[in-house]
């Protein structure tokens, strides 16, 4: 038993130093070569840094594209979804709520129409992006508050939008926050 | 065919096609052949010489375990006293506090055994010190741990009679740096220039477009998450785990990430078909485990894309499913896909909430962390799988009125009493610990404990048992993932489920080591014409026909009360 409990303890702090040490120290020198230098990509608007390009924010404004609904508020320092089961009653009211104000908001908008996305929170709270049917169905509202042609807006959709991986695997996506940001630039 | 299935098939045909050469090179590497990583040579040999190890001494399966064992100890000590004084060590730039001693119980174990539950948020519970001097460190020590008590079973399975399973430091070392470690820098760095943060930077504080101020927390994520999935551990760098956008920043690091947790577990099954040379054996097993993966990958994915009935009535559409507790970059096939392969492997990384898929899919979860076979962990799977397999050759030895057999060895009562054990200890902790939880639920709801048990859940009614059960299911497959809402940072949850998970982690070490120790030992008889061939397709169906009876009548009352019940409810 002595013997074996001397070798664990050597074994275990050389692996210490390859794993927790090197290892790390190793990757956080290659991140140095990625873009945000391994510490995040960020967004500027006008050369002010506004966000991570990665992390959600909270867009409730008429004159932005709304983000998802989120279980933490975007707080990007603490992650959650909301964990509620899919029969929970008091859930479905909240979905209810979510539906009802968007429609107040969105004047002209068809219930059915509205993409379950924009009425549910995501998994991590922090969701970056939607789909293209999420922020069009948008434009109207944010035409209104900036007058802005609806045809430029879509054009811009359709310009921000990420196609699936390789134009094969995946949902595509448009990031909320790159697209609010190309707003705000161009007026 | 729409972009999402197609990027779940090709990102499962793409880890089979990895799975076979990732195979081959690790049984070369097991067999000492020669291989591209024999430049690490030195770095083994040092490590030999510094603690004291010849490579070379044979041991036989108590020696093995003795080793294993001790090791294992050693780690959990470790790992208990440094999250305990966490905040009094350096990196920690977002000022952590300590964890308590009864989380630090929890928390130590639960990464000590390879199942990552984690009853803290990676944001605010731990230090840059303890995400990689404990949690990085055991992702690594544990997957070795198994993949080495895996190759010790080859050892056994391979020689007609021996007492030899192998240098126990030797394999555990190899493991490491032949196989985890290179295969872990190459992911990491994929990650890395996708977006995953890698620096020591601290948390961050933006002021968002909307004049909003709010914290980001990040650190060295990117070295990581690739241990996280290679090491089929599961436990996150951030609370929402790999929905967390800076911990799997787009569909490629989704698929590289699914990948990474499914090569190893396959791999190991083609590894033994060529290290014990029963290139049949291996190959039927993967067959039948796909089988199994897929009864259970298709009703999920259906339940998923057809989206959440509930909300269809409310009147908005579903283009692509259900979208509560998802996130848009992955889309609910491939959350489907991941619900799955984390769940039979014993993973527990998750992209999406599974307190909040449909009740479907969160019984098809369950009951491939019940079973847990179905592929596994990485090492442990193969090993819960050999109990299978010793049942069903018992059982077959009955129905022919034969002395059964298994690869030239009798198997007598001695190995069938120790899969009798092993097997009825999964049901008994399982539904022991629900039913105690659900007994404080109903009957002590004001206990003065950090959260109340009325507190508990998140959910009413069926889905709230189903939390319970979950979280008692996952500790015991050393899963790890979780129907997180359940309100689990508190004494009962982790003490209770600390101790499910060290019973479950190392009792079907044990047995299967034993099992595989006390047959080698045994006489060789060889193989005659009735020999009942332990790798022919009716002996794969026969496993799974055990498998499929042993989970039934162990989990099928759990099961409908929670999910099953949620599901029938909905559908009306």
């Amino acid at each position: 038993m002595k013997k074996y409990l001397l070798t664990s303890i050597k074994l275990t702090a050389v692996l210490l130093v390859l794993l927790a040490v090197l290892y790390p120290l190793f990757l956080s020198a290659v991140g140095k070569l990625a873009r945000g230098k391994g510490n995040g990509e960020t967004v500027s608007v006008n050369g002010k840094v506004v966000g991570y390009a990665n992390i959600g924010q909270k867009f409730t404004e008429d004159k932005y594209f709304w983000s998802r609904p989120s279980a933490v508020d975007y707080n990007a320092a603490g992650s959650a979804g909301s964990n509620k089961g899919p029969t929970n009653p008091d859930y479905l009211k909240t979905v209810q709520d979510r539906i009802d104000t968007f429609l107040v908001h969105n004047p002209g908008v068809k219930k059915e129409d509205i993409p379950a996305e924009l009425v549910t929170a995501s998994g991590s709270g922090l969701d970056p992006d939607l789909s293209p049917a999420g922020a069009k169905i948008q434009v109207k509202r944010i035409a209104a508050a900036r007058h802005i042609s609806e045809d430029k807006l879509n054009a811009l959709v359709d310009e921000q939008t990420v196609k699936p991986l390789l134009g094969m695997f995946g949902p595509a996506k448009v990031n909320v926050l790159k697209l609010n940001a190309t707003l705000d630039e161009m007026q | 065919m729409n972009t999402e299935l197609t990027g779940v098939i090709v990102t499962f045909i793409i880890t089979v096609l990895l799975a076979i050469p990732l195979g081959r090179y690790i049984a070369k590497v097991f067999a000492v052949e020669r291989t591209v990583t024999d430049f690490m040579n030195p770095v083994e040999k040092f490590i030999y010489r510094f603690c004291g190890i010849d490579p070379q001494k044979e041991m036989n399966w108590k020696e093995f375990l003795k080793a294993l064992l001790t090791i294992n100890m050693l780690w959990f000590v470790y790992a208990f006293f440094m999250l305990l004084f966490q905040d009094k060590l350096p990196l920690n730039p977002d000022g952590n506090p300590a964890q308590t001693p009864d989380l630090a119980f929890n928390t130590a174990i639960s990464f000590l055994v390879n199942c990552d539950l984690q009853h803290y948020s990676g944001e605010s519970g731990v230090t840059y010190l303890t995400q990689l001097f404990v949690v990085t460190f055991l992702q690594f020590v544990s997957a070795a741990t198994g993949i080495a008590a895996l190759v010790g079973v080859f050892n056994a399975l391979k020689a007609k009679t021996t007492n030899n399973l192998g240098n126990f430091w030797q394999i555990f070392t190899k493991t490491i740096t032949r196989i985890l470690l290179p295969v872990c820098i190459i992911i990491a760095i994929l990650f890395t220039f996708n977006g995953m943060p890698s620096s020591f930077a601290g948390k961050d504080t933006i002021v968002t477009m909307q004049g909003d101020t709010v914290g980001v927390s990040r650190g060295p994520v990117a070295g990581m998450v690739a241990i996280k999935h290679l090491g089929t551990n599961g436990g996150g760098w951030f609370g929402a785990n790999s929905a967390h956008p800076l911990e799997n920043p787009n569909y490629f690091t989704s698929m590289l990430e699914l990948i990474a947790q499914t090569v190893i577990p396959i791999a190991m099954l083609f590894a033994m078909g060529l290290y014990i040379k029963r290139k049949k054996f291996a190959y039927v097993i993967f067959g039948i485990m796909t089988i199994g993966m897929l009864c259970l990958l298709v009703p999920t994915m259906v339940s998923e894309i057809s989206g959440s009935p509930a909300i269809a009535k409310l009147g908005v559409s579903q283009p692509t499913g259900a979208m509560e507790g998802k996130e848009v970059r992955f889309g609910p096939a491939a959350s489907g896909y991941w619900s799955i392969i984390t769940t039979v492997i014993s993973t527990g990384s998750v992209n999406s909430m599974h307190d909040s898929s449909m009740p479907v899919s969160g019984l098809m979860q369950l009951l491939g962390m019940m079973i847990n076979a179905f592929y596994g962990g990485c090492g442990v799977g193969i090993l819960n799988y050999y109990i299978y397999i010793i049942i069903a050759v018992f059982i077959s030895g009955l129905m022919v009125g034969r002395t059964p057999e298994f690869m030239g060895h009798k198997v007598e009562a001695r190995e069938v009493k120790i899969a009798a054990l092993v097997t009825l200890l999964s049901a008994f902790l399982i539904k022991g610990g629900a039913a105690l939880a659900a007994y404080f639920v109903a009957h002590h709801g004001d206990m003065a404990w950090a959260v109340k048990p009325s507190a508990w859940l998140n959910n009413p009614s069926y889905h709230g048992f189903s939390e319970m059960l979950y979280e008692f299911t996952s500790a015991n497959a050393n899963n790890g993932s979780g129907f997180e809402g359940l309100g689990d940072n508190n004494i009962f949850w982790n003490v209770s489920t600390g101790f499910v998970l060290i019973l479950a982690r190392f009792l079907p070490i044990i047995g299967p080591v034993a099992i595989a120790g006390l047959l080698a030992k045994k006489k060789y008889v060889p193989e005659s014409a009735g020999t009942l061939k332990t790798d022919s397709l009716t002996f794969g169906m026969m496993t799974m026909a055990v498998i499929i009876i042993i989970n039934a009548l162990s989990y099928f009352p759990a099961l409908a009360l929670g999910p099953i019940s949620e599901a029938l409810r909905g559908a009306n």
